[in-house]
């Protein structure tokens, strides 16, 4: 028995309601993040990550709402990414009820940002996202602004300093293949997940289960994101589970 | 007879509405509060330590608040459940940010799992962060669940009981640790339980039908 790998659902949300679409069976309202998450819960996910997209300000204010009335009804971490860029943004999503919180470009345009937040907060709540895309034999570079700004800084390396600088876990979203169905880049999650001591989840390309699989047992991954596999019903995450834990990954089945 | 009160200790380290959800869900009779109100916590019928975040924050403000001196009286008389941080600050004492003594409830300390944490040659991540399974030790607060159920743990330091009698709860990650500690009215753990789903509300629930007699 060792520490089980994970599966993380991921919500995409504006103003405290889940966009893109979900399209589980039986749910009326696609856009109640309540609902969406309770049901997530019920098919043994492990964790759940909210992406706010959340452009206002006041938008935000319903995000914090939102995260308080589904830590109240779902028991299993949850994470909220997307606009956090202040040790304000981070207290009040974990004082809603966030376990973790993902930045992504503040890290980027200020490293030591990372390093106050895991210092006040703790390393166990500070995810770092990396958007990496490939631009060379084994060499991929991080892009900000949902993949429209490449910054020239080498992603290995990046994630390497971002576990020196407190990070207690890196996101890695592959931008050649989120969207594309066709399996994670297996390449960058294997040399990242190899070059950082602190767990990795696997983002972005999963298509089928057998991607899931990949992604731990080749890209080494600790954990594994995915959205639209689990949104439109092709697969539950309780099936996911069984999956995996059929081809040799211990994984929490009760 | 009046509804059954449950003190959730806030000393202002975050994230309370989980626990308070999960108290409240599996004892909808009980009437679970949020409060840093001693008199309120010394009335309380069961009373939770909860704790996140680093602990030199933690006892700062456990001192200052005076929440120390509350948990020392309470324990004597009833169900007193750590979580977390709220556990590791019952120690004497913790490695952690360059050294922080606890309160002491348990003799023992507060290691960290180390940069070259390892399991059969294989580099172990820090922190612990996921679902893991728990060797049960016979007590009430694991009644009804299944010996080597998986709870979920996020943390880098881990608790190193002097007393062996005081581990209720193995764990093991590169090295074994004490996931759940207990003595008279108190029990203490580790993981989550308000984040451990079916697992931890069960745990919760099995508190608040506790007595304090083990």
């Amino acid at each position: 028995m060792a520490l089980a790998k994970r599966i993380i659902p991921c919500l995409d949300v504006d103003k405290g309601r889940v966009v893109k679409g979900v399209n589980f069976v039986g749910i009326r309202d696609a856009g109640d993040p309540v609902e969406i998450a309770k049901r997530y819960n019920d098919q043994g996910a492990d964790e759940i990550t909210f992406l706010d997209i959340t452009a206002s300000h006041e938008g935000r204010e319903t995000t914090v709402h939102m995260v308080e009335a589904i830590a109240e009804q779902v028991f299993i971490p949850l994470t909220v990414g997307g606009g956090i860029r202040e040790l304000e943004d981070i207290r009040r999503m974990l004082n809603a009820g966030a376990d973790k919180v993902s930045i992504n470009s503040a890290a980027v345009y200020n490293p030591d940002f990372v390093k106050a937040a895991s210092d006040k907060f703790g390393a166990q709540c500070i995810v770092v996202a990396i958007d990496a895309k490939q631009v060379g034999d084994n060499h991929w570079e991080i892009f900000t602004h949902g993949g429209r700004k490449l910054t020239g800084i080498n992603a290995v390396e990046w994630a390497v300093k971002m576990a020196q600088f407190g990070a207690g876990e890196i996101l890695l979203t592959s931008m050649d293949r989120d969207g594309v169905k066709s399996g994670f880049d297996l390449g960058v999650t294997r040399a990242i997940a190899d070059a950082v001591n602190i767990p990795v989840i696997a983002s972005g390309g999963v298509g089928n289960l057998d991607h899931l699989v990949d992604g731990v047992k080749l890209g080494h991954a600790d954990a594994v994101l995915a959205a639209s596999i689990f949104h439109f019903g092709e697969y539950t995450v309780q099936q996911a589970k069984q999956h995996m834990a059929a081809a040799g990954i211990e994984m929490r089945l009760d | 007879m009046s509804r059954k009160v449950c003190a959730v200790i806030d000393y202002g380290m975050g994230n309370l509405h989980s626990a308070h959800g999960a108290l409240q869900t599996v004892a909808p009779d009980t009437q679970v509060v949020v409060t840093g109100d001693p008199d309120v916590i010394r009335r309380a019928d069961h009373v939770v330590l909860p704790g996140v975040g680093a602990i030199r924050d933690c006892m700062a403000e456990i001192r200052r608040l005076g929440i120390d001196q509350v948990v020392a009286e309470v324990k004597k008389t009833k169900p007193l459940l750590g979580i977390c941080v709220g556990l590791q600050a019952m120690l004497e004492h913790s490695e952690e940010n360059g050294g922080v003594d606890g309160m002491g409830l348990f003799p023992g300390k507060v290691a960290f799992f180390g940069r070259d944490l390892k399991e059969q040659g294989e580099s172990l991540k820090v922190p612990h962060m996921g679902w893991n399974t728990v060797a049960q030790v016979a007590h009430p607060l694991w009644h009804g669940i299944a010996d080597h159920s998986r709870f979920y743990f996020v943390h880098s330091y881990y608790v190193q009981a002097k007393n062996p009698d005081h581990i209720k709860g193995h764990g093991h990650y590169g090295v074994d640790f004490a996931a759940a500690l207990g003595e008279d009215n108190v029990f203490a753990v580790q993981f989550h339980p308000e984040k451990s789903h079916h697992a931890g509300l069960a745990l919760l629930k099995n508190f608040l039908a506790w007595d304090g007699q083990a």
